[in-house]
């Protein structure tokens, strides 16, 4: 760990978390630090427990043993007081939007804004119409209904109901999986901007090297049932680790990597 | 380290021809509609000053870019002071991403769209009817390749489907019809009781549950257990492109799925019926005998003599008609499932509606027929 990250605020703290399905040990002894303000990629092959990790730390997932600290809180011990405050500091996107299908896009963004006392329905639908275009939806897009929208369509509109409270940590789960290729880059674009401009920290599980190279400040690889190293993209490509090697070196890694100097400016 | 957040609060001073506005602490969504009255209410020039805000969301600068925008409109001055980097980034992106509602024309319904509607619906119900006739002409046509060529036959499907759709229904359709026996004899007997008229009670059980209501209730609770069931399995299988999948095999799907599904129904609804017809005579028999005092043995004897072979074989017949009509409209129902799960809901529920409102109405044009072939 440097410098720099020590004199950052840590906003997710993971310390000795154990995940077990039955005899199935998913994650042993594993610890996590994520700072305010960066964007965290998550990465690890298939099984490692990627999204396990992402339910254990929204609390959709009681792992069996360890800490976990969100935004000073700790998950696991928290009063349902204090869940509720901190679930609506946080928003998750899961990989289809999970949507709710009886509502269309403008309701299931005002859906977390019910909470909120004194909020007229005019002033939320106004909120629900900017998010949607925050997440880069058209206007109409409001009106229509999940089955009526195409995947990265409804991955927008996920996305724009996980922004409804302007949460401070983001959580996506394989944000571009089943896009084509320039709808991916899109969002990655999107995900980045959204990330600056309104300040979010975003923990990222994904397959997509295009999605690590444009989007993420730093990156996390499950291995071995633990978090086995982080760093930024430069620092990844010099671990010896043979999986870690393989998967920043292979050939489709090599083809983001000489993708990104184009990436980077959109 | 718990990072409690200011709470947001706005403040205005206001002198005759300008309005000071000054924003403190942290902004979220339950802060919107004080500070979007307040930038309602300014007059004249106006000054935000934002030095003190900790934590600007979208719906704070939403409200202010929809100010500044207001202002300019009326042509007053509108400053921005104290603005963070971080504030003028947000401010920025919310300005550019404001919605701007896409004017759709607003349509009209004239008498000729109504018309249009209705004429639409019932051009569809006939559109649905020919859609199941083309079903059964598919499972007949198949039926009868698989006798000219036995190994397109599916026989284990077919015992898998017997089983799912007979042998399992037994005690729902046995316990069913044994009460409608036992309501049948009680109901009867109070009525009949007043003419002296106790014994009549046997033909009213026989005549009732042998003609209609053994083999009615029976394809009634089939379709409400079988209709669904085809529609959700060959549905899910829709939805998840295996009926796809089958045809780039050349596996056929009328071969696959329908023949030993409705085929089944077609050899197991006669046999529920019977055992309908049996549970709901030993339900009322049993019911006289304790209600009436009409021993087993005269019940037999009063069966035998005065209920002839027609009443059963008037509710038998039917049998077949229904199963095919269950296994048709079950089928059809799960080809129509879209790629999403609420068609899936949509087209379940609408299979058993279906099913059981043919099943009924071809039930009442038995009836007239009967009456009028005068058995």
């Amino acid at each position: 760990m440097t410098n720099a990250d020590q004199s950052r605020e840590t906003v997710i703290r993971i310390r000795g978390l154990r995940n077990q399905f039955g005899r199935h040990v998913v994650h042993e002894n594993l610890d996590l630090d994520v700072y305010r303000g960066e964007v965290l990629g998550v990465v690890g092959g298939s099984g490692t427990g990627k999204s396990v990790l992402l339910r254990s730390i929204s609390g959709l997932q009681i792992p069996t043993a360890g800490e976990i600290d969100v935004l000073g809180t700790n998950v696991l011990t928290a009063s349902d007081d204090q869940r509720t405050a901190l679930e609506q500091r946080w928003g998750v996107m899961f990989q289809d939007g999970a949507l709710f299908s009886s509502l269309n896009v403008r309701e299931n963004i005002e859906v977390p804004m019910r909470h909120v006392e004194g909020l007229s329905p005019k002033l939320r639908s106004q909120m629900a119409d900017l998010k949607i275009s925050l997440a880069g939806l058209p206007y109409l897009a409001g009106d229509k209904f999940p089955s009526e929208l195409s995947g990265g369509m409804r991955k927008r509109a996920g996305l724009a109901r996980a922004l409804a409270l302007d949460p401070e940590i983001l959580f996506l789960d394989e944000p571009t999986a089943g896009l084509d290729p320039i709808g991916a880059a899109d969002f990655d674009i999107l995900i980045r901007q959204l990330s600056k401009s309104m300040g979010l920290t975003v923990f990222l599980v994904t397959h997509d090297l295009d999605t690590l190279h444009a989007t993420c400040d730093r990156i996390a690889v499950l291995a071995e049932k633990r978090v086995l190293v982080t760093g930024t993209m430069k620092e990844m490509l010099a671990v010896e680790h043979p999986w870690v090697h393989e998967y920043f070196h292979g050939p489709r890694a090599r083809a983001a990597m000489d993708a990104i100097p184009a990436k980077k400016d959109g | 380290m718990t990072t409690e957040p200011l709470p947001a609060t706005v403040e205005t001073s206001a002198t005759k021809d300008e309005t000071r506005i000054a924003l403190r602490g942290a902004f979220s969504l339950a802060a919107l509609s004080d500070l979007v009255a307040k930038l309602q209410d300014c007059q004249g020039a106006v000054t935000l000053d934002l030095s003190g805000v900790t934590r600007l969301d979208t719906s704070a600068a939403w409200a202010i870019v929809t100010a500044e925008a207001a202002a300019k409109a009326k042509n007053q001055p509108f400053t921005l002071t104290g603005l963070s980097d971080d504030s003028k980034t947000l401010l920025a992106t919310v300005a550019k991403a404001m919605p701007e509602p896409d004017t759709v024309p607003p349509t009209r319904k004239t008498l000729v769209d109504w018309v249009e509607v209705t004429g639409r619906k019932v051009a569809a119900t006939f559109d649905f009817g020919l859609q199941l006739l083309g079903y059964l002409g598919l499972f007949l046509h198949r039926l009868a390749r698989s006798v000219v060529r036995p190994s397109n036959f599916r026989f284990t499907a077919l015992v898998h489907h017997c089983q799912e759709v007979g042998v399992k229904a037994v005690p729902i359709v046995a316990l069913m019809s044994f009460l409608i026996g036992v309501v049948l004899a009680f109901q009867g007997s109070t009525q009949l009781r007043q003419f002296g008229a106790e014994v009549f009670v046997v033909d009213l059980i026989a005549v009732s549950i042998l003609r209609e209501l053994g083999i009615l209730l029976t394809a009634i609770i089939v379709a409400g257990r079988t209709a669904s069931a085809f529609t959700a399995a060959i549905g899910s299988m829709k939805m998840r492109e295996e009926i796809d999948a089958m045809r780039t095999l050349g596996i056929d799907v009328a071969d696959a799925l329908f023949v030993p599904r409705i085929l089944a129904l077609l050899l197991m609804l006669p046999i529920l019926g019977l055992i309908a017809n049996l549970s709901g005579l030993i339900g009322g028999g049993l019911m006289s005998w304790i209600d009436l005092g009409i021993s087993p043995g005269m019940f037999q004897t009063r069966l035998i003599e005065n209920t002839g072979i027609w009443h059963l074989l008037v509710g038998i017949i039917k049998a077949p008609f229904f199963a095919l009509i269950i296994g048709i409209v079950g089928c059809h129902a799960g080809m129509q499932v879209g790629s999403n799960a609420e068609s899936l809901g949509q087209q379940t529920s609408a299979s058993v509606v279906t099913a059981i409102f043919a099943v009924i109405v071809t039930d009442a044009i038995f009836s007239i027929f009967f009456a009028q072939v005068g058995v």
